[in-house]
């Protein structure tokens, strides 16, 4: 036997000594993070475990209204008769409320068994999956909110029978609930739809940001137009009632409950009625248009689409924003079908979501004239009664005047009025060789460029609408970054066999120097073609920054909010963005060239506005457009010695400015002014202040009280 | 056959000295803090249970009642396996063995059936259902020991011939039950294998090799993906507790609201919002101490650690005490199970440790457990009786 002590014994022992430290290590380390958890932090999982066995059923804060300048109803809330079938009600039914759906089935003309998919959570049927929809048959909204499985019009008497059916023997209808709810209408049917907007639930990143604070999972939200700007405003503050429940999810009490607060209601500056006579200006031209000969012949015009804008000239103010093709923003209440949503957004329909107003982008053509003229004149190249020869074609590029006709010689004003071309190509061919040509000089001066940005074009105008285009002013930088993003395409081009010798050798051109701001490029510039693209939203904020004198106002659509209860009227003051880099003469002569344009005999317009008793001053536009009919223009303000309203036409594929947007513009002014025997839409042309007083006043449900 | 006394005198004097005692040859500090825990854990797997059968229209003690038999079984198995004759137990080792090997095998066959994603089950006739890696530990603590002890014949440590002996032993269990797969019992045994190996004094190359092995494989298999994809997810709730609250991080999260809710004195038995809204699964079994974080508050919770560690303590004791290394090895295996298994269970719904599916000794729900962890609690009785007797020689 060996005795205690030996060196093995000892080397155990001092292994045994290490288990002890650890096991000693292993419980301390519990005991503290026990404290830690219990003791330190406690509160914060006391608090947590609340939140875990409560449920927040919403109650959603009705929705503000949506008014025009007038205060007529453009976004309403129609009371709908919304039966619906809350769950955990259901389920305490005899046989899980089978007898229950059995009975209601005729009642709301659905068969048990759709009735019953309607009510299943989609997280049950289809774990991650599935469209999202409750009208794909199955509820994506909360397991603990009622399920909606018909709605009715409270008017419609049939049905209001069968639904007191329900609500008067709650005995044979346990879990089955009929409500009045509030749901979107619009009062002024299709119209306006783009400046509205509609309606769409949540996206799942959006839950929980900043711009969506206490918006529930499956909330409705602005999508589009004024609700989706004003959804803070709009929105209201949900209600809810606080469940208490067990991890299955039976409710087992209640812990309180919080009243819905309305949401505010938001006064455009949209006038109904001046909407509605730009939307019939715009479909009468355009459908006028298709029944005319395109200028160039081969066919009628195409005339696919347009837009007007009706703009406050000392505001910024939108009283109309027409847009063709247009939608009905009905047909998003209750959700709308992805197939559906796909053809509005098709370019074969037409594209009826976009708005032409602010997200259609095209070249301004002639109507751009007014930013060339304010370039040459205070660059000091030229004067309003200086005199230039007006060719039939401009030599050192070869290009054009309108048509191929010369005018002789004509002053700058006499250019704007009967709109010479070649008289501008000369004037920023002059700039471009003092830029230093294809060698430009450190630093050019680029006046007609710095001349566009400083109008505010190829920026965004930060109209209070979503998703507006910035438009395009060809800068040498974007030019130069342009041509990196596509230089290699044109090289391989180059080289390609396949391509035509032409082709070839285009493409070697650009791939070698396609970054040269050359002399063709500055004419067409100067003219409102080639590269240059402005929204009509643009367009009428450079007129109307020359009719007020040189102000530069963020363009907008709404007015003032309301708050729910309907005592404070709060306004959305017009907002200045800058001020023009014009004289104030300047400006004067470019108002005095404009009305020459519609009141002197040779004027582009003076045909369309002779006799009207109307005082526009406009200019006319014919943008030409690669493998496309023109552009057809027009860009106007009235009255001219005192302007108030800026109008801007555009029918895209409608032929020359003179021949279909100018006459558009007439009918828009004739509606507006009441002339031609017409009833006047605004009489006066001045817009309604905002009112003080009350509004309208909005009761608890959303409806009007 | 020659035996060591490591320590006599020590012991001896002590025990002589209470000389009509003696013959009580239990300990009884080890005793009553395994009864006390047993007891304890029957209340929580009450209070866990209660509410869910109810909801399930079910008799509410049911649980109770089979956690109460299940452990006065496990106690008689515990007699038998403290008052076994030591040599025989000896002899009987490789039996024991086999014989859970061949368990571990049934398993895998198609007797064996799955249960909550874990293939770790024999169904047996009336509703019992066997879950044989639990008696592996068991039977891996004996194998191991007596491979240990018998070759190095308690005169000199082990040589590297008789760790790889033992070694390759281990294996064949370990590799079994990871092909269930269940890595938390894979994980034990490997802990039993370490303990056995450190206290046999092998040399220390081998133990700290071996922990080298286990990292390197452990980073190895997160690496190459040979994991299960729940498996990464659980390691992945551990090391980022706010991923995914409504999957892989819901345990965890719920475990964590539930004890950290408890405070200082806890919300009082049965009274637990968390435990009787049912939010934790299997709060019975894995999640038992999350029912006496909340309900018994830190008061509580500390004193089922402070209980563990009294077992523990008291193992590490009769270790040292042993009479032999055979019955020092065992008793340091068994040790080493408890304490890593006690700790990871722990350590897991406090959020400190990776879910890895191990049920708290002694208190969760769980009868080839309950069995194999009284068992084990026999096995250090009889060494404690043991080194006793060898005293009075």
């Amino acid at each position: 036997m060996t005795g205690p002590g030996t060196p093995i014994a000892d080397r155990s022992g001092t292994r045994l000594l290490v288990l002890r430290l650890l096991v000693v290590a292993g419980v301390l380390t519990l005991i503290g993070r026990l404290w830690f958890l219990q003791v330190v932090t406690g509160e914060d999982y006391v608090r947590a475990a609340e939140d875990n066995r409560t449920r927040t059923v919403v109650t959603a804060a009705p929705r503000g209204e949506v008014l025009d300048e007038a205060g007529r109803p453009m976004i309403a809330n129609r009371q709908a008769l919304v039966v619906s079938v809350n769950r955990s009600l259901l389920r305490l039914a005899p046989a899980k409320g089978d007898d229950v759906l059995d009975r209601l089935s005729p009642v709301v003309s659905l068969s048990p068994a759709q009735l019953r998919a309607r009510i299943t959570p989609c997280g049950e049927r289809l774990r991650g999956g599935g469209s999202g929809r409750a009208a794909d048959g199955c509820w994506s909204g909360s397991p603990y909110q009622s399920v909606p499985v018909a709605s009715y019009d409270p008017h419609d008497r049939a049905a209001l029978r069968r639904v007191l059916l329900v609500q008067e023997n709650p005995e044979r209808f346990p879990g089955v609930e009929a409500q009045l709810q509030a749901v979107r209408a619009y009062p002024q049917g299709t119209s306006a739809a783009h400046v509205l907007g509609y309606l769409g639930p949540i996206a799942e990143p959006e839950v929980g940001t900043a711009a969506y604070a206490g918006v529930g999972e499956r909330a409705l939200v602005g999508r589009s137009g004024v609700e989706q700007t004003y959804e803070q405003q709009l929105r209201g503050v949900d209600g809810g009632q606080e469940l208490i429940v067990d991890k299955s999810g039976n409710v087992t009490g209640t812990a309180g409950t919080t009243a819905p607060v309305p949401g505010s209601s938001l006064v455009l500056s949209i006038d109904a009625q001046v909407q509605a006579v730009a939307e019939r200006a715009l479909e009468q031209a355009i459908s006028g248009a298709r029944q005319r000969p395109y200028y160039r012949g081969g066919g009628p015009n195409v005339a696919d689409s347009g837009s007007v804008v009706v703009m406050e000239a000392r505001t910024g103010r939108l009283l109309a924003m027409a847009s063709y093709p247009s939608y009905d923003p009905a047909e998003f209440t209750g959700g709308i079908s992805t197939t559906r949503y796909q053809e509005l957004l098709d370019a074969g329909n037409g594209q009826p979501l976009l708005f032409r107003a602010t997200q259609g982008a095209y070249a301004p053509a002639s109507t751009f004239k007014v930013v060339s003229a304010s370039a040459a004149v205070m660059d000091g190249q030229t004067g309003f009664d200086d005199r230039m020869a007006c060719p039939g074609v401009f030599r050192p590029t070869g290009q054009q005047n309108f048509a191929g006709q010369g005018l002789g010689t004509v002053s700058l004003r006499q250019a704007i009025v009967r709109s010479c071309d070649t008289n501008f190509y000369q004037l920023a061919y002059d700039a471009w060789l003092r830029d230093g040509g294809l060698s430009p000089v450190p630093d050019p001066k680029d006046p007609t460029i710095a001349m566009a940005l400083a109008y505010g074009l190829g920026a965004r105008t930060g109209v209070d609408l979503p998703a507006e285009s910035r438009g395009l002013v060809p800068t040498r930088a974007w030019r130069e970054s342009y041509w990196e993003n596509v230089k290699d395409d044109f090289c391989q081009g180059a080289e390609n066999p396949a391509f035509s010798a032409e082709r070839r050798a285009y493409d070697r051109d650009v791939c070698l120097d396609g970054n040269l701001f050359r002399a063709g490029q500055a004419t067409n510039l100067a003219v409102g073609q080639g590269e240059m693209l402005v929204t009509p939203l643009q367009l009428a904020s450079v007129y109307a920054s020359i009719a007020n004198g040189g102000t530069i106002h963020r363009p907008q659509v709404a007015k003032g909010l309301v708050s729910p209860d309907g005592r404070t009227v709060t306004e959305i003051a017009p907002t200045v963005n800058g001020t023009l880099p014009v004289a104030p003469d300047v400006l004067a002569a470019l108002r005095d060239a404009l009305r020459g344009a519609s009141s002197e005999p040779g004027g582009t317009s003076f045909g369309t506005f002779a006799g009207s008793g109307l005082k526009v001053a406009g200019k006319t536009g014919t943008g030409e457009v690669a493998g496309k009919q023109d552009t057809s223009w027009y860009a106007s303000f009235a009255p001219f010695d005192d302007p108030e309203l800026v109008v801007v036409g555009l029918v895209s594929q409608g032929g020359t400015g003179s021949g279909t947007a100018a006459p558009m513009v007439r009918a828009v002014y004739e509606g507006i002014y009441g002339t031609a025997g017409r009833p006047a839409a605004l009489p006066g042309g001045r817009p309604l202040p905002l009112p003080s007083a009350p509004v309208r006043t909005v009761g608890p449900s959303g409806a009007p009280s | 056959m020659s035996q060591i006394v490591l320590r006599p005198g020590d012991a001896s004097l002590r025990e002589r000295s209470r000389g009509r005692r003696a013959s009580w040859s239990v300990d009884p500090v080890l005793l009553g803090a395994v009864v006390l825990l047993v007891g304890l854990g029957a209340l929580l797997v009450w209070s866990a249970t209660r509410p869910r059968l109810t909801s399930a229209g079910l008799d509410p003690q049911a649980f109770l009642f089979k956690h109460l038999v299940n452990a006065a079984i496990g106690g008689g198995f515990a007699v038998i396996a403290s008052l076994f004759d030591y040599r025989a137990l000896r002899a009987w080792t490789p039996v024991l063995f086999g014989l859970s090997c061949l368990g571990l095998v049934a398993v895998l066959s198609p007797l064996g059936s799955t249960i909550n994603g874990a293939h770790s089950w024999i169904l047996l006739p009336a509703g019992f259902q066997v879950q044989p890696s639990e008696f592996a530990k068991v039977a891996l603590v004996v194998g191991i020991a007596l491979i240990l002890a018998e070759r190095a014949d308690g005169r000199r440590a082990p040589r590297h011939r008789d760790v790889l002996l033992a070694l390759g032993l281990a294996a064949l269990p370990m590799g079994l039950v990871m092909l269930q797969p269940d890595l938390g019992t894979t994980l034990v045994l490997t802990v039993i294998v370490l303990g056995a190996l450190t206290v046999s004094a092998a040399p220390a190359r081998w133990v700290l090799g071996l922990l080298l092995a286990g990292a390197v494989v452990s980073v190895g298999a997160v690496q190459l993906g040979v994991l299960e994809d729940y498996q990464l997810d659980r390691f992945t709730a551990f090391a980022d507790p706010d991923h995914d609250l409504r999957g892989a991080g819901y345990n965890t999260n719920q475990a964590r609201i539930a004890i950290g809710s408890g405070g200082l004195t806890g919300k009082g038995l049965f009274q637990g919002t968390q435990t009787n809204g049912a939010f934790i699964p299997e709060q019975q079994t894995d999640f038992v101490f999350t029912v006496a974080g909340e309900e018994l508050g830190l008061v509580g919770a500390t004193a089922i650690v402070g209980l563990l560690g009294v077992v523990l303590w008291r193992g590490l004791r009769i270790a040292a005490r042993a009479s032999d290394l055979f019955g020092r090895l065992v008793a340091s295996g068994v040790v080493s199970w408890f304490a890593f298994q006690s700790f990871v269970n722990i350590g897991m719904t406090l959020g400190i440790m990776p879910v890895t599916g191990l049920p708290l000794p002694f208190v969760s729900y769980g009868g080839s457990a309950m069995f194999a962890n009284l068992i084990a609690v026999g096995l250090l009785l009889n060494v404690h009786r043991g080194s006793l007797a060898a005293a009075r020689r």
